[in-house]
C-alpha cells in the first residue's frame, strides 16, 4: 500500500519503510499534541523532525528526544512543556517502558531479590510479586542506602516499588497525579532521611563539618532526593497513561507555557519560570516599542515645507516633506494593589512597566493594601528592577488598619496627596481585582482622576467571569475608566502594554 | 526541501557517540544533547543555533568541531551595525577607479561595457566571511558568533545562506556552495531572534553543565588539578548557582577559579579560601556578598526539624 503514499521518512535512501509508515503516524500524533499544548510548530519544522528521526532511532530514547526538540522547539522557555508532552506521549512506547509486573521483577537489582527481603515473601503469599514482599521498613532502609550511595539504578527501582506500594492507584479512578504523588511521599519521610544522611556524614568525617561542608553535603543529598522524586513522578505518569490513554493524560498533565501561566494560581515552580520569561519579554517589548516610535506613522504631506525645499532644486519638488506627528511621551502612574493573591500580578506589572520606562516621560508607582505609599524612589537610580520590586514588597508603607484591601480608602488618600499632580499627559493604570472587602468604593475618585488625566485603565488579574461577583466591585470603578482589561498572564499583559504605547 | 539541489557529502560522523568521543579528544566535554545535535546537523545539512548564557562553551563548540573534522574555521563576529559589506562582500572601489582611469589612457580601445564587465569581476571583489565560506574549496566550519548583537533587519542577510547555502550578487549572479559547511550561530540571548532565522536552524540550548561534567571540564582544562580538588570546585560552583544571583558563574569562570586555586597551591577548598577567592567566580559585589553569607552561615535553615533517624511512618 505504501507505494501510493508520499512518505518523507521512508523515501529512497536507507529508511526502513515499515518502521517509516508507523513512525510518520507516531510523529504526526505527537505534533498534534504539541500544538494542543500551545507550542508553535511550523510545517517546515514538522518536515525537519521527520527527516531527523531517520537518523536517530526511537529506541535511543533520550537521543530521540533531543532530536525532536532540536527541530521542533526553538524557544528554551517552551522546553518544559515539550518535555511533558514527550514523556506522556512516548511513555509506553519502547520495550523497556512497558508496564508488566514480570518485567519489573527482572529489573530489580540482584540484591533486592536475593537479600533479606526473601524471608518476607513467606509472610505475604497473597502478593505474588516479590517486590511486594518487602516490609515498609525494608523498603525505607533500601531507599536510604540507595540515596546515601547515589545509586541511580537502585533509586529507580525503589521509586517503582514505592509507587506500587503506597500510591494506591486503581484503574479508572478519576484523581490526578499529584494525589498519588502525595500518597507516595507521605509514606517515605524523605526529610527524615535527609537529616539522617547528614548525621551519617557528620559521623564519618574525621573532624566536625564546617558550615561550607555541611552545605555541600546537604546540596548533594537534596539533589539525589529530587532525582528520586522525579523517578516517582515518572512512574506515576506511566501508570496513569497505561490506565487512561495518551490523549486523556496529555490533556491533564499539560503544562502551560510561561506566557500562559495564571498569575493568581502559579505554583512556586511556575513562578520561577514566569520570572525567567519576563526578561526576554521585556527586551522584546522594548525593541518593538522603540521601533514603533522611530518609524512611526508618516503624517500628511507638509506642503509649505516641500515647496521651501524645492527652491534648492530649482523649483522641482524633489523631496516631499511630511508632517511627523510626534506625540509627547506619556507620563505613567501605576497604582497597584499588592495584597495577597494579586501581589504576584502587581510585581510582574511593576517590573514590566519600569523595564520599559524609557518609553515614557516618567513612571511613578503607588502601591496599596488599605494604606497607600509612593514607591517611585525604589526604582530611580537603580538598574536592578528585581531588587526594587523586592523593596516595594518589604519596605512600602501600605497597611493602614488591618492589612485587608481597602480600595476606597487607598484611593481617597491618593487623591488628597497626589491628585493635583495628575495632568493631561498622565496615563493612570490601576492594578487589582477590586475585591474591596465590602468597604465603601469611593469611586468618585476614579471619576475625578479621569477628568484630569489623559487615560485611566484598569487591569484585573481575575477571569472576567468572576468580576463583580462576591466583593468584587470592578464594574463600579470600570464605568469611570477608559478601559478595563483582563490580565491573567504575561501574554495578556504584553498585549496591554503594546496597546498602551 | 532544501537539500535537493545541494551537493551530497559523506557524513562526517558515524554515530552520536563518535561525535562525543572525538570532541573529548580535543578537550571539549559535550553531553548527549550537544553531541546528538551536531551529529544531526551533519546528516541533515542544517545550521545549528546555539543559545545559552555567556561562557558555557558555545563558541568553543564550533572551534572544537572544526578541529575534529579537520576543517578551517571561518568566523563572522557580529556586532551592532554589522552590514552586508562586512559580512558578505564589498567591491573594491579604489581598485575599480584605478582600473577605469587606466582604461582612459588605453587609447579608447575598451568600450564601457568591457570595462564594466571587468571591474565587476572577481578580481575586484572583497570577500567577507559569509561569501568566503560559500566559495571555499576546502572543508570549512562557519561560525556566526553572537548573532543576537545585530539588528533584526540585518538577520535577513543570513537567511539565503542558511537555507540554500548560496549568495546572490547582482553583478555576478548566484554563487552556490560547493559543499555544505557545518554552520554554527551562537546567541547569548540578549534578544529574541526572528522566527525566520530560527526555522532554518536546529536549536540547541546549552546551559551550565551538571556537576559531573563540570568536574571533567576542570580536570581536562586545568593542568595540575587533583581529582578531589576538581570535585570540590564543581560542588561549590553547583551550590553557588543555586542561589538567586545577578550573574551565575560561567564555565570559564569555574576554570579561572580552578587555575587560581592550583596556582595558590590549594589542595582543599576550606571556607576561608572559598570566601577569599569568590571574586574570581562572581562579578557583582552584591553577588559576592550574598555567596559569602550563604557559604559561611551556620546551617540553621538547612537542618530540618525532626530528630535524626526519625522512624519512617
Ligand atoms: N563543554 C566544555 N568543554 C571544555 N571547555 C569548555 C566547555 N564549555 C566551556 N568551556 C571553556 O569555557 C570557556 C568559555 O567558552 P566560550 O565558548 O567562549 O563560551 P560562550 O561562547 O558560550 O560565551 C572556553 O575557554 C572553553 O574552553
Ligand atoms: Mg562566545
Amino acid at each position: 500500500m505504501s507505494d501510493t503514499v508520499i512518505d518523507p521518512v521512508a523515501d529512497d535512501d536507507g529508511g526502513d519503510p515499515v518502521a517509516g509508515d508507523a513512525l510518520v503516524d507516531l510523529l504526526n500524533g505527537f505534533i498534534v499534541e504539541l500544538r494542543e499544548a500551545g507550542l508553535p510548530v511550523s510545517l517546515t519544522e514538522h518536515l525537519d523532525a521527520m527527516e531527523a528521526v531517520r537518523f536517530i532511532p526511537l529506541d535511543d530514547r533520550s537521543a530521540f528526544k533531543y532530536a525532536l526538540a532540536a527541530t521542533l522547539v526553538k524557544n528554551h522557555a517552551h522546553w518544559r512543556a515539550f518535555e511533558t508532552v514527550f514523556e506522556v506521549y512516548f511513555s509506553l512506547r519502547g520495550a523497556e517502558y512497558a508496564i508488566d509486573p514480570d518485567a519489573e521483577l527482572a529489573e530489580l537489582p540482584e540484591d533486592v531479590e536475593s537479600g533479606d527481603a526473601r524471608d518476607g515473601a513467606g509472610q505475604a503469599p497473597a502478593n505474588a510479586g516479590s517486590g511486594e514482599a518487602l516490609t515498609p521498613e525494608e523498603l525505607a532502609q533500601m531507599l536510604y542506602q540507595a540515596l546515601l550511595q547515589g545509586d541511580d539504578a537502585m533509586m529507580r527501582a525503589m521509586a517503582r516499588q514505592a509507587v506500587r506500594r503506597y500510591a494506591g492507584m486503581e484503574p479508572g479512578r478519576p484523581v490526578g497525579g499529584t494525589y498519588y504523588l502525595y500518597r507516595t511521599m507521605r509514606n517515605l519521610d524523605l526529610d527524615g532521611m535527609l537529616e539522617q544522611m547528614m548525621q551519617q556524614s557528620r559521623e564519618d568525617a574525621p573532624e566536625p563539618l564546617t558550615p561550607l561542608e555541611e552545605r555541600l553535603e546537604h546540596d548533594e543529598y537534596e539533589n539525589r532526593i529530587n532525582q528520586f522524586k522525579q523517578e516517582v513522578e515518572a512512574e506515576i505518569r506511566r501508570r496513569l497513561v497505561a490506565d487512561r490513554g495518551v490523549e486523556a493524560m496529555a490533556k491533564t498533565l499539560r503544562k502551560p507555557l510561561p506566557e500562559d501561566i495564571d498569575f493568581m494560581h502559579a505554583s512556586r515552580k511556575e513562578m520561577i519560570s514566569l520570572r525567567k520569561a519576563l526578561q526576554p519579554l521585556t527586551r522584546r517589548l522594548a525593541v518593538r516599542l522603540a521601533r514603533k516610535r522611530r518609524h512611526g506613522r508618516k503624517g500628511p504631506l507638509d506642503f509649505r515645507n516641500t515647496v521651501r525645499h524645492s527652491l534648492s532644486y530649482g523649483g522641482v519638488p524633489a523631496e516631499p516633506k511630511f508632517r511627523y506627528p510626534r506625540p509627547a511621551k506619556p507620563e505613567i502612574f501605576v497604582i497597584a494593589d499588592i495584597s495577597g493573591s494579586v501581589a504576584a500580578f502587581a510585581r510582574f506589572t511593576l517590573h514590566l512597566v519600569h523595564a520599559i520606562a524609557s518609553q515614557f516621560s516618567r513612571v511613578r508607582s503607588f502601591v496599596f493594601i488599605d494604606g497607600i505609599d509612593e514607591v517611585t524612589r525604589f526604582f530611580e537610580g537603580t538598574e536592578d528592577i528585581v531588587e526594587a520590586v523586592h523593596r516595594v514588597n518589604t519596605e512600602a508603607d501600605v497597611v493602614w488598619v488591618d492589612g485587608h484591601s481597602d480600595y476606597g480608602h487607598a484611593f481617597e488618600v491618593f487623591w488628597q496627596k497626589w491628585g493635583t499632580e495628575v495632568g493631561p499627559k498622565t496615563t493612570v493604570i490601576i492594578l487589582g481585582d477590586a475585591r474591596n472587602n465590602y468597604h465603601a468604593s469611593q469611586s468618585w475618585v476614579i471619576k475625578e482622576i479621569r477628568h484630569r488625566a489623559r487615560h485611566v485603565y484598569w487591569l484585573n488579574p481575575e477571569p472576567r467571569a468572576y468580576w463583580d461577583t462576591g466583593d468584587s466591585i470592578v464594574g463600579e470603578y470600570g464605568v469611570h475608566c477608559d478601559g478595563t482589561f483582563e490580565c491573567r498572564n504575561l501574554r495578556q499583559l504584553e498585549g496591554f502594554v503594546d496597546h498602551l504605547v | 526541501m532544501t537539500s535537493d539541489a545541494l551537493p551530497e557529502h559523506d557524513p562526517r560522523f558515524d554515530s552520536v557517540d563518535a561525535v562525543r568521543d572525538r570532541l573529548r579528544s580535543v578537550d571539549y566535554l559535550s553531553d548527549e544533547g550537544i553531541a546528538g545535535i551536531v551529529y544531526l546537523a551533519d546528516r541533515l545539512g542544517k545550521p545549528i543555533l546555539v543559545e545559552g548564557p555567556a561562557g558555557t562553551g558555545k563558541t568553543q563548540l564550533a572551534k572544537s568541531v572544526a578541529e575534529i573534522t579537520g576543517a578551517r574555521l571561518i568566523r563572522l563576529q557580529c556586532y551592532e551595525g554589522l552590514d552586508e559589506s562586512k559580512a558578505l562582500y564589498e567591491w573594491n572601489y579604489k581598485k575599480q577607479l584605478l582600473r577605469i582611469q587606466a582604461s582612459r589612457n588605453e587609447a579608447d580601445s575598451a568600450s564601457w561595457d568591457d570595462i564594466e564587465d571587468d571591474i565587476f569581476s572577481d578580481e575586484f571583489l572583497l570577500t567577507r566571511p559569509l561569501l568566503e565560506a560559500i566559495r571555499a574549496e576546502d572543508p570549512v566550519v562557519l561560525l556566526i558568533d553572537e548573532v543576537d548583537r545585530v539588528e533584526v533587519e540585518t538577520e535577513a542577510l543570513l537567511l539565503e545562506i542558511l537555507s540554500d547555502y548560496q549568495v546572490s550578487i547582482p553583478e555576478l549572479g548566484t554563487i552556490t556552495a560547493r559543499q555544505i559547511p557545518l554552520v554554527f550561530l551562537t546567541s547569548n540571548n540578549t534578544r529574541e531572534l526572528s522566527e525566520a532565522l530560527k526555522r532554518r536552524c536546529l536549536y540547541l540550548h546549552v546551559d551550565y553543565p551538571d556537576m559531573e561534567r563540570e568536574k571533567e571540564i576542570v580536570l581536562t582544562k586545568v593542568p595540575g588539578v587533583s581529582e578531589t580538588l576538581a570535585d570540590e570546585i564543581a560542588r561549590i560552583v553547583r551550590s553557588i548557582r543555586q542561589l538567586e544571583l545577578k550573574k551565575s558563574p560561567s564555565v570559564s569562570e569555574t576554570i579561572d577559579w580552578a587555575r587560581t586555586l592550583v596556582l595558590l597551591g590549594v589542595d582543599h577548598v576550606d571556607t576561608e579560601t572559598a570566601v577569599a577567592t569568590t571574586n574570581i567566580l562572581l562579578k557583582y559585589q552584591s553577588d559576592i556578598a550574598k555567596a559569602t553569607k550563604e557559604l559561611t552561615a551556620e546551617p540553621a535553615g538547612v537542618k530540618r526539624p525532626g530528630a535524626p533517624g526519625a522512624p519512617a511512618r
